[in-house]
């Protein structure tokens, strides 16, 4: 079967490179095609990146308390580029300290991403969305994995 | 060993006799290229005066380069301006190509019209890293297959729509050949299958198709596009050879009358703290070709670029002056200067010439603000700390001012962010011999490099 592919990077000018790293090994490992732009992601790195790997998602970490203002815009540019559908996801630490995360998820999902994450959420618990959201997984396997102890830390 | 290589121009056949025993240039002549007629009567022509000046020797060994009748002119596709597309341009341009234009996405109906006015030997066809995106490249060849003409096209895009991609081409009977891609995973440049396929096709096809077989007929190897040529000895003079040290980093300038050739030596990556290396990692040895930077037949474009009123404020003489000089430039590409005016204009140009090729050869810095204080940015090649910097080509040979013409290629506070040369020594190729070392560097390395580092006056 085709494997899912990735276009994973650290957005802006945000240089957490530790976390990028394992997002890599664990997205690999869970059997995803994983693209790894690394730290100081440009928005265009990421859009040129999914074209011409044909990617399926763009996985995109944010740090350093900037992210929203790095994250926005990006899928109306992926819609300009052609990139029609194509699912977005973001986590890390992504505004600046603990903010009410509810608000947070809400501003990300009206810029467009399918899947915003907490701060400390288990890669584990985004490889089993991915894989229901690309229908790698039935809904019971889904609800079986979320009992998984390392998703629930 | 006695060795004759010939470089057949656009302009000028140039012959360079070698005794590879004593590592000396025994002479040089040159005479009209005719390859519109018999390209060997300028051979010969050319020959005679050689025989002249040393005497008619028994040669063991003819070498030939060629850039006569437009040299090898290429068209490239890729898919994203920044990935594939560049890949294209940079793998065609080491291959020794006159790289007329590059084009990106789907090629539009206006683009496959401009190809086909373009008439390009061969068509470089990339897009897509391996495994990637198969549509565009798709479209692309079909859109190619409509074309007409006697072009060529090497296939070096993503793997999994090779097999498509091929049948496209057979269906439409396009000859082709197909290699690795030239961007396999993402932002991994692999050029040399591409240079391969592109040299394999200038043998099987090109030569021929340029009237120059009579001249493959009596050399010893097969004919080699002459920037080809200049791009080994540079990669020579920079590496060196087991027994002997190379130049290390440098740099090497080829002002022309139709383009400017820029050739960089050098690993390129940052030489500064706190510099992050963004986008595609240009290769060690990369070439550049400006088909809009040259001293004749590309004189308006380039006078346009640099702005006649620049030039009028670094001569000292009035935009009017210029604009004049450039018609009659234009109207006669063999005008040489022959008043005072004429010769510091002239002279003035080209020194914007380098300039400008030098800024788009090399890479760039610019400073980002981020919360751990300030960054530098760099986009493609540093080459500040490049070390030697060689020039060639009539304009610079021929220069009242060499030195003055080739420093105009090094770092300036005009643009900050240009990552140029700042300190180089300065090498001229006074006699001519740059691309006969190139041809010779594959036999003889040794001698060619010592004959290089022999004749190449220092300043
Ligand atoms: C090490 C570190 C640094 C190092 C980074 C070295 C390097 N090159 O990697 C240095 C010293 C350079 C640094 C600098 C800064 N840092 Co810092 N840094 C940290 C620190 C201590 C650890 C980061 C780390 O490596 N964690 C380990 C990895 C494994 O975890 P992670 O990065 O969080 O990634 C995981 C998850 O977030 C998640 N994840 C990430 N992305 C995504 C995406 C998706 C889709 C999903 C599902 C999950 C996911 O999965 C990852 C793997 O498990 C954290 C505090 C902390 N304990 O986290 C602060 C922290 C991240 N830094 C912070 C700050 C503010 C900064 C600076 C702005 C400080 C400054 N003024 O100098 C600068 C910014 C520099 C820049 N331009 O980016 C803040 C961010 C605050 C915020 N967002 O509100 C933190 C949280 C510290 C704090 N509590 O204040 N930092």
């Amino acid at each position: 079967m085709k494997k899912i592919k990735l276009v994973i990077g650290v957005i802006g000018a945000d240089v957490h490179a530790v976390g990028n790293r394992i997002l890599d090994y664990a997205f690999t490992q869970a059997g995803f095609s994983v693209v790894n732009l690394g730290v100081m992601v440009s928005q265009k790195e990421f859009i040129d990146a999914a074209i011409e790997s044909d990617a399926d998602a763009i996985v995109v970490s944010s740090l350093y308390g900037h992210g929203e203002i790095d994250c926005r815009g990006l899928r109306e540019k992926c819609d300009e580029a052609g990139l029609n559908g194509i699912k977005l996801y973001v986590g890390g630490n992504i505004t600046v300290g603990k903010s009410d995360f509810s608000i947070v998820k809400e501003t990300f999902t009206k810029m467009g991403y399918d899947r915003v994450y907490e701060p400390g959420t288990s890669p584990n618990l985004s490889i089993l969305d991915f894989k229901l959201d690309f229908g790698l997984i039935t809904d019971d396997e889904y609800q079986e994995g979320l009992k998984d102890e390392d998703i629930n830390g | 060993m006695k060795i004759l290589t010939a470089d057949f121009g656009s302009t000028f056949t140039k012959l360079t006799a070698i005794d590879t025993n004593t590592a000396t240039i025994l002479g040089t002549s040159k005479s009209f290229t005719t390859i519109s007629s018999d390209v060997t009567i300028g051979f010969n022509k050319a020959l005679d005066i050689l025989n002249n000046s040393i005497g008619s020797i028994k040669y063991d060994k003819i070498l030939a380069s060629s850039s006569a009748a437009g040299g090898l002119k290429m068209v490239s596709v890729g898919l994203v301006p920044d990935l594939t597309a560049k890949a294209s341009r940079l793998a065609a341009n080491s291959a020794g190509a006159k790289v007329i234009k590059t084009f990106s996405y789907e090629l539009s109906k206006l683009e496959t019209d401009e190809i086909q006015s373009i008439n390009p030997d061969i068509i470089l066809l990339t897009g897509g890293i391996d495994g990637g995106n198969q549509k565009v490249i798709l479209h692309n060849a079909n859109a190619i297959s409509k074309l007409k003409g006697n072009f060529l096209v090497v296939y070096a895009g993503n793997k999994s729509a090779l097999e498509e991609a091929e049948s496209i081409f057979k269906k439409n009977n396009i000859e082709f050949e197909c290699c690795a891609n030239v961007m396999p995973e993402f932002n991994k440049l692999n050029i040399e299958p591409a240079k391969k396929a592109i040299r394999n096709l200038f043998i099987k096809n090109i030569i021929s198709a340029k009237g120059l077989d009579k001249v493959q007929a009596f050399v010893h190897a097969e004919i080699v596009p002459t920037p080809l040529a200049l791009f080994n000895a540079s990669l020579l003079l920079s590496k060196g050879t087991k027994k002997q040290k190379g130049l290390g980093d440098l740099m090497v300038f080829d002002v022309g009358g139709a383009t400017t050739d820029v050739y960089s030596m050098c690993d390129g990556t940052p030489n500064t703290s706190n510099t992050f290396l963004q986008g595609l990692r240009e290769p060690f040895a990369k070439r550049s070709v400006e088909g809009d930077i040259g001293m004749r037949y590309s004189l308006s474009p380039l006078v346009t670029t640099a702005s006649p009123d620049d030039i009028a404020d670094v001569c000292g003489y009035t935009s009017t002056d210029i604009l004049n000089w450039v018609d009659k430039c234009t109207k006669n590409p063999e005008t040489v200067p022959t008043n005072e005016m004429e010769k510091i204009i002239d002279f003035t140009i080209s020194k914007f010439a380098i300039e400008i090729s030098a800024d788009r050869h090399c890479g760039t810095s610019t400073k980002s603000f981020t919360p751990m204080g300030e960054v530098n940015i760099q986009f493609g090649k540093d080459l500040t700390a490049v070390t030697a910097l060689i020039g060639t080509g009539g304009p610079v040979i021929n220069s009242p001012y060499p030195k003055e013409t080739l420093k105009s290629s090094c770092y300036s506070l005009k643009n900050l962010n240009s990552l140029r040369p700042t300190n180089p020594d300065l090498y001229l190729d006074e006699k001519y011999i740059f691309s006969s070392m190139g041809l010779l560097s594959v036999s003889h390395p040794d001698v060619a490099l010592k004959i290089m580092i022999n004749e190449f006056i220092k300043y």
